[in-house]
């Protein structure tokens, strides 16, 4: 399983280099993985449906008990179905639907897999840790691809907001599990289900979770952001929607639920959340005109019938949930290509302008109508038995809270019936008054995948036990009464029957209703209970908070901050040091006489530091500094560090002296820094104090060598092969120390030099710029407007910002009037400089 | 200069150089450069370089190390540089820089993954001995190969560090020279 985990992200990190041989046919390439996964998945479906759970696990970090656990069971090979099944359709259909396009393929591709890949791993994490990391990757893939190359500022809000709203729930749930495992003893997924904590913690790590839980699966009040994400390309919201990150709420819900339906804090979130978000969306799917949206909000709305069901506990209730999960999976797929074809055909997703395509597209008519139906719960799709199941279970039950339920859930299906009517009818009805679209006939590839999915939902409507046998199993864990419940069109006249004929009659009448009525927007919601004004403020106020803060530490100024940095040295480990160790211990004054000589220019080249005016020699005079202190090392005996110190001090000297041609050659001192001279002498003596008795009493405290280094070097000979132990440190005891050390290393350079020669770069001056210079020096009359026009013209080949700037100076100037003809001239005189520097 | 040795010259170009310690043809304001010390740090770079390497493999049992190494054949750029100035790094240096950093740090974080092929915990290391004609008899240790990541990606942080402290202050200061003129 991690082989095949490691697969999808292998082939997704080359995918952008395969882009350029392969093209569009990367996304074919692309679905090669999880196609396999599904064969994988396939071959073991008849072990997983007799109940047998395949595992496998692998240390990951053994010494703090870590570990990567997978586990197929039902429920996961339900979710590989939608995941890798789904995900290899929705690749297939990208190679079509990219087709035209042509850009940022091999991004697309490879985060797509990379999704894929993830959302595997989720399904088939045993571990809670594991599946964490998985759970957050997938927010990672849908941030970058709805993002895509963030040039849109809609693009760049959604994304955004998508990745806030989950993350934030994602470190809620962090905390959650950390909690759970704790009082479980264990992470691992299997053990807690088979055997549940109790205690008060566990009512809040549960309540945590599902916070996790409810923001990746888009419920109400966190659900602004999946509507928002439609700015992503179809094929990816399909796959967003019907098959992964959305689902990985419900599936986590689904999965943890036989362990805690029978609280309190599971059951009531779950059930008024759920029911809140099955209605809100249905309401606000039916006064989209968006195709696409209209189905985002079916999401949302489907979503929290999900969530219901998969959070009620029972075993008809886990049934139902399970076979709407799929469901809803294969229709809400399926619907979205279909969306996705006619927006790829059509050029439009607006259903008022949409009209007449029932005739020109037939066969993706009737898939439409089929997946809608499905959608709708009209019989005989999968749709319709799982909503079956459900009206049983909550009947089933019986107790007052399940019967409001089902009330909720009832009166969400008539809106989902509704939603449905108007999806298919906005989509392909012929609409009076409307100019018919004529359109060109979608290709194969961009419509099989689509037919697929909708012909699946009703075939395993018509024939369910492949699915029963499915869910079972993991119905099972259950055993709640109702074993005797099975999957089936007919299951005779009941209450149920009659539910699903009232929900579907109602859902005609609320159509026609909202049709008749004609209203452009759903009932009004006052402005500030609207979910994305929620969201909005709290982003706000979390700027204006962390505005607050970082103005009051971020002062800019660098003595305030080394001041604050050894205040804090002086008080903390200074109390410590004080109150903490007494004794001086034996000291020597020095071990040899060598060492006198060169601790007294250290000495002297510390105070003269204190006096110098010149930056050059204060530099000059650190790098003294540090030489001695190399030849102290070597007097101690310690060569590598000497030759180290050596080394890096020469060349901190040449980056400083480097740096020093920027900087003024005197230190220059202002007025008001002047006063605070004293404290600054006061706390430099105090922090320096300090600084040499701990260094003292240090020394002092130690009586023998350090047991660990005995260990060093004791093991070096025949453990590295090593004659000189600090070597065998570097390289062999503490490697993984040196690897992250020269980590770092990379980064701070990386990092230096972004911010050196990035400059350059936001220094190009933008062509609004420039259309601002000649704006604002126009009114300057005659003669100085014909400076600006020169100056116009240094600007385009011009490349710098500091001639910008003295130039944008100028520009004023001259608007003013007060700059001659001659000032402006003379700027455009360092074209020649300009051009020759933008071509460098 | 195996090249040259094959092609005929003309009798006009023969004596003139090809040689890559020569200076190159054209240069920066006449008036920061001292041609001497150009020579002689062209010169001097090939020797620095191989003191670099004796550091690097010398590291296991003496003094020195990848990290020393690198930073040893970083000062040799260093000197290039102060020398010659941009033009000189840019004869020195062919790659750049955050193509040596990556290729060091994927040098040294594969050099400890390698080990996992064998059954092995990351980073462990094993040691192997041969009799090679000439040498003699070789010891050698794979963590070595995480010491030569260590040594390529230092050498890329001092050439990046002069990229953008030296060359990229100089030219900043250049270019605020001429606008000011």
């Amino acid at each position: 399983m991690l082989l095949l985990v490691t697969a999808h992200l292998l082939l997704a990190g080359l995918l952008p280099m395969l882009v350029r041989r392969t093209g569009r046919w990367a996304f074919a390439l692309a679905a090669i993985v999880p196609a396999a996964t599904l064969l994988w998945a396939l071959g073991r479906l008849s072990a997983v449906v007799s109940g047998e759970t395949i595992t496998q696990t692998f240390a990951w970090a053994p010494s703090i008990g870590l570990e990567v656990a997978l586990r197929l069971d039902a429920l996961s090979m339900l979710m590989i179905f939608l995941v890798s099944g789904l995900g290899a359709l929705i690749l297939v259909y990208c190679v079509y639907y990219f087709g035209s396009h042509g850009e940022g393929i091999g991004r697309t591709s490879a985060l797509l897999l990379a999704f894929a890949g993830a959302m595997f791993g989720l399904v088939v994490a045993d571990d809670l840790i594991s599946l964490y990391v998985f759970w957050e990757l997938t927010t990672v893939c849908s941030f970058l691809l709805v993002g895509q190359d963030g040039v849109g500022k809609k693009l760049r809000r959604s994304s955004v907001q998508a990745l806030l709203v989950t993350v934030f729930g994602g470190l809620t749930m962090l905390m959650g599990i950390i909690m759970l495992g704790h009082a479980a003893g264990t992470f691992r997924i299997s053990e807690i289900v088979a055997d549940p904590p109790a205690g008060g913690s566990v009512g809040i790590a549960v309540a945590l979770i599902l916070v996790g839980a409810f923001t990746k699966s888009a419920q109400a009040p966190f659900h602004p952001w999946l509507p928002g994400a439609m700015v992503a390309p179809t094929p990816v919201s399909a796959y967003l929607h019907a098959a992964s990150m959305v689902k990985a709420g419900v599936y986590l819900v689904a999965r943890l639920a036989p362990a805690f339906a029978d609280l309190t804090a599971w059951w009531l979130p779950v059930a008024v959340i759920g029911i809140w978000t099955m209605l809100i969306g249905g309401v606000r799917a039916l006064f989209q005109n968006d195709l696409k949206t209209m189905l985002a909000y079916g999401t949302v709305s489907q979503l929290g019938f999900l969530m219901v069901l998969t959070g009620t506990g029972t075993y008809i209730g886990a049934i139902a949930g399970a076979t709407m999960l799929l469901a809803h999976g294969l229709f809400k797929a399926a619907l979205f290509l279909i969306v996705g074809i006619v927006d790829h055909q059509t050029g439009t997703r607006d259903i008022r302008k949409l009209s007449g395509l029932g005739r020109r597209f037939p066969v993706l008519t009737a898939l439409a109508v089929i997946a809608a139906g499905s959608m709708a719960g009209l019989p005989p799709m999968l749709g319709f038995l799982g909503k079956e199941a459900a009206f049983q279970a909550l009947l089933e039950s019986g107790g007052t809270v399940d019967l409001l339920v089902l009330a909720g859930l009832v009166v969400g299906s008539v809106l989902t019936v509704a939603y449905s009517i108007r999806l298919v009818w906005g989509a392909f009805g012929d609409k009076p008054g409307v100019e018919r679209i004529a359109a060109p006939s979608p290709s194969l590839g961009l419509v099989l995948p689509a037919a697929i999915p909708a012909l699946a939902g009703l075939v395993l409507g018509l024939w369910s036990p492949p699915v029963y046998g499915l869910v079972k199993p993991y119905a099972d864990a259950f055993r709640s009464g109702g074993e005797s419940y099975y999957l089936a069109l007919w299951h005779g006249f009941n209450l149920p029957l009659l539910l699903s004929v009232v929900v579907v009659v109602l859902g005609m009448l609320l159509y026609r209703l909202r049709e008749r009525s004609g209203a452009e927007s759903g009932p009004p919601v006052p402005h500030f209970l609207q979910a994305q004004t929620l969201y909005d403020r709290s982003v706000l106020s979390l700027e204006v908070l962390s505005y607050g803060v970082t103005g009051r530490l971020q002062v800019g100024s660098l003595p305030t901050y080394l001041g604050i940095i050894l205040l804090t040295m002086l008080f903390i480990p200074g109390t410590a040091v004080l109150t903490g160790t007494t004794f001086l211990g034996e000291q020597q004054l020095w071990h040899s006489a060598v060492q006198v000589p060169v601790a007294v220019l250290v000495c002297i080249a510390a105070i003269a530091l204190t006096m110098v005016r010149h930056r050059m020699t204060a530099v000059l005079l650190t790098g003294a500094i540090g030489y001695a202190i190399g030849a102290l090392f070597i007097i101690d005996g310690g060569p590598d560090l000497a030759l180290a110190q050596f080394l890096v001090e020469t060349l901190t000297l040449v980056a400083f002296v480097f740096v020093l041609r920027k900087l003024p050659a005197k230190f220059t001192q202002i007025e008001s820094a002047k006063r605070l001279r004293w404290p600054k002498v006061v706390i430099a003596v105090a922090a320096g104090s300090f600084v040499a008795v701990s260094t003292v009493i240090f020394s002092g405290a130690r009586q023998a060598p350090p047991t660990s280094s005995e260990e060093f070097i004791a093991n070096a000979p025949e453990g590295a092969h090593a004659t000189n132990v600090v070597n065998a440190i570097l390289v062999d005891f503490r490697a993984f120390d040196t690897v992250g050390e020269i980590v770092v290393l990379a980064v701070a350079a990386t990092g230096v030099a972004s911010l050196i020669l990035a400059v350059r770069r936001t220094r190009t001056p933008s062509l609004p710029e420039t259309d601002d210079q000649t704006l604002l020096a126009t009114p300057g009359g005659p003669g100085s407007s014909g400076g600006a026009a020169g100056e116009h013209e240094g600007f385009d080949v011009g490349a710098t910002k500091p001639a910008g700037v003295e130039g944008g100076r100028t520009g004023l100037a001259t608007s003013g009037g007060l700059a001659t003809s001659g000032g402006a001239a003379d700027s455009g005189g360092s074209d020649p400089t300009n051009d020759e520097e933008g071509r460098r | 200069m195996t090249g040259s040795t094959v092609r005929r010259l003309s009798w006009e170009d023969w004596d003139t150089p090809r040689e890559h310690w020569l200076l190159a043809g054209d240069a920066r304001d006449g008036r920061e450069r001292s041609v001497l010390l150009e020579v002689a740090v062209r010169l001097l770079f090939p020797t620095v370089l191989v003191l670099s390497l004796y550091l690097l493999f010398a590291g296991h049992n003496r003094a020195g190390g990848g990290f020393s190494g690198g930073l040893v054949a970083g000062q040799a750029f260093v000197l290039r540089y102060v020398a010659g100035g941009p033009l000189e790094m840019r004869e020195a240096v062919r790659i750049r820089p955050p193509v040596i950093i990556g290729l060091g740090l994927s040098l040294a974080v594969l050099a400890g993954l390698v080990p996992t092929l064998f059954g092995a915990t990351i980073l462990e290391s094993t040691y192997f001995q041969a009799t090679v004609p000439v040498l003699g008899e070789i010891h050698l240790v794979t963590s070595l190969f995480l010491d030569v990541g260590v040594y390529v990606l230092i050498v890329g942080v001092v050439i990046d560090l002069l990229r953008t402290l030296g060359a990229g202050i100089e030219e900043q200061l250049v270019r605020t020279r001429r606008v000011a003129r």
